[in-house]
């Protein structure tokens, strides 16, 4: 069934000796707010990763493709046959029908989760092609300044017998390796029901797939370059209607994140340097349902 | 105005996107009128009301920071997925964001706030049962709550709005802009797009006056491109 309530939420993740989110306009090295030195992962890196996981836990489940592919193999010559049975395409944009219209958008939405999710744009003209998602999700920033760390590494080996030349045989190359000792990641996250109502149907499994991949998800993710990515704590904020019970902003603050050791403002080393409280209450466990009344 | 309403908003990051910089994105100086109108729409709105913005106020200094970040270069296409409905597959149907990448800079407002002061209008598709009071009453309750149709943003979805209503007698929040700040001429700026005339982008010469940027009525001064 389509979600009925609004929902606001907490993603508290950490990193050890790793590189959650590399900035292209800094040669790669972990993102970093210039303000404050917090460390940051853009909303679309995170959901990278939840299309990564749901892609696949549902491989091949009806109704859970995926649309932004990390990377597959296209099979273009079958799409050419299958374009060839469609019925001539009149032009490149939308069907101007909308009843059409409708139809491509609602078929995009049932059949693809990041569709149904987090919308998508599919068309010039039409305005009922672009879909506008349920779930909104917001840059994830660190709680203290994060000190991201260039670590070299060698390697002995070499890509080219022209570099085994000029090396004279040493075969040895250099590289970079950007981490950060440590940091724990918040992000923010909305989800109208109204959005969910009116077009996607993003529904009550699509959402528990969707907590599913946010406590998941790093676990899948490993590689050289992230390190140790943990999803820590997921407070959901449940309210009672579609329009919901109170502003987000206050619902966030009740989530508090305080230093048990080393000081507020100085980068930290371990998840056990913090203590999570919900409206004063350490939190144990991955995920909170508060309802909001 | 006495139908107005007054709406304090602010958030970390905003992108109010210049249409001459979009590729690499550059926002405005300030929010502008048609993004703080969809902030008022994902609070509440009807067919039956059109928003309008009179007046907005910059309660922050105005600064700027760059964000580099992949994005795909495509959109969907409706062709391909009718195909994909007739040959009722979805198995070729897909973007591979690797194959179709585009490094995208965008250069964004840090650390924003503003009061929004807008009315609305009835529109012609207003029934005999929908009257000011009601939109009014509706959007006042739901602002004060703190509910939303959906959950407004600076610009793009990344980057949540928060708000809170300026009732009668509730206290304004601060401005923290110096007397050298608030006086600035803000040059061209996109005023709103007129959908019903086939998306005709309507531009205004925007100044912040005293802190203060005086939204001139849609059909009045605006000038199309």
């Amino acid at each position: 069934m389509t979600i009925q309530n609004r929902y606001e939420f907490v993603y508290l993740f950490d990193v050890t000796n790793g590189n959650p989110n590399g900035d292209p306009d800094a040669g790669n090295m972990p993102r970093l707010d210039p303000d404050s030195s917090r460390g940051l992962v853009t909303d679309v890196c995170l959901k990278r990763k939840i299309r990564n996981f749901i892609e696949l836990i549902e491989d091949q489940t009806q109704g859970y493709d995926i649309y932004v592919k990390e990377k597959s193999v296209l099979n273009l010559q079958n799409k050419k046959a299958y374009e060839a049975l469609c019925i001539t395409p009149e032009s490149k944009k939308m069907p101007k029908d909308e009843v059409k219209a409708r139809e491509v958008t609602a078929w995009m939405c049932k059949n693809f989760f990041d569709v149904r999710t987090f919308g998508a744009v599919m068309t010039t003209e039409v305005n009922s092609g672009q879909v506008k998602g349920p779930v909104q999700l917001t840059f994830a920033k660190s709680e203290d300044p994060v000190i991201p760390l260039e670590v070299s590494i060698t390697r002995m080996a070499v890509t080219t017998e022209k570099e085994a030349e000029a090396q004279s045989g040493d075969n040895r190359t250099m590289g970079r390796k950007h981490i950060v000792p440590y940091g724990l990641y918040r992000a923010h996250g909305f989800i109208s029901a109204h959005l969910a109502k009116k077009t996607t149907g993003f529904s009550d499994d699509d959402l528990s797939k969707l907590w599913q991949a946010l406590e998941q998800m790093f676990e899948h993710d490993r590689s050289a370059a992230r390190g140790e990515m943990v999803g820590r704590h997921l407070v959901v904020f449940k309210h009672a209607t579609a329009l919901g019970n109170a502003p987000s902003h206050e619902l966030f603050e009740r989530v508090v994140v305080d230093r048990v050791q080393g000081e507020k403002g100085l980068p930290a080393q371990a998840f056990s340097d913090y203590s999570v409280k919900l409206d004063g209450q350490a939190i144990k466990g991955f995920k909170h349902v508060v309802e909001v009344v | 105005m006495s139908y107005g309403i007054k709406l304090h908003i602010w958030g970390e990051y905003a992108c109010f996107t210049r249409p001459e910089m979009k590729v690499e994105r550059v926002s405005y100086d300030v929010i502008t009128p048609s993004a703080a109108r969809g902030i008022l729409e994902a609070i509440h709105w009807k067919p039956a009301i059109r928003w309008q913005i009179d007046r907005i106020h910059v309660l922050k200094h105005i600064r700027f920071e760059s964000i580099r970040r992949n994005e795909v270069g495509s959109k969907i296409s409706a062709r391909n997925v009718t195909s994909a409905m007739n040959a009722k597959s979805t198995q070729d149907l897909h973007l591979v964001s690797d194959e179709d990448r585009q490094q995208r800079a965008a250069t964004v407002l840090r650390d924003v706030a503003y009061v929004i002061e807008a009315h609305f209008e009835m529109t012609s598709k207003a029934g005999s049962d929908d009257n000011v009071g009601k939109h009014l009453d509706q959007f006042n309750r739901r602002a004060r709550k703190g509910q939303c149709f959906h959950q407004p943003c600076m610009g793009t979805r990344e980057f949540a709005a928060h708000f809170a209503l300026l009732g009668e007698g509730d206290q304004w929040p601060q401005s923290e802009l110096n007397e050298a700040q608030k006086n600035r001429d803000l040059g061209w700026m996109l005023h709103d797009i007129d959908f019903a005339a086939g998306y005709v982008p309507h531009f205004f010469r925007a100044e912040l006056k005293d802190g203060v940027v005086e939204v001139p009525a849609f059909q009045s001064e605006g000038f199309k491109s």
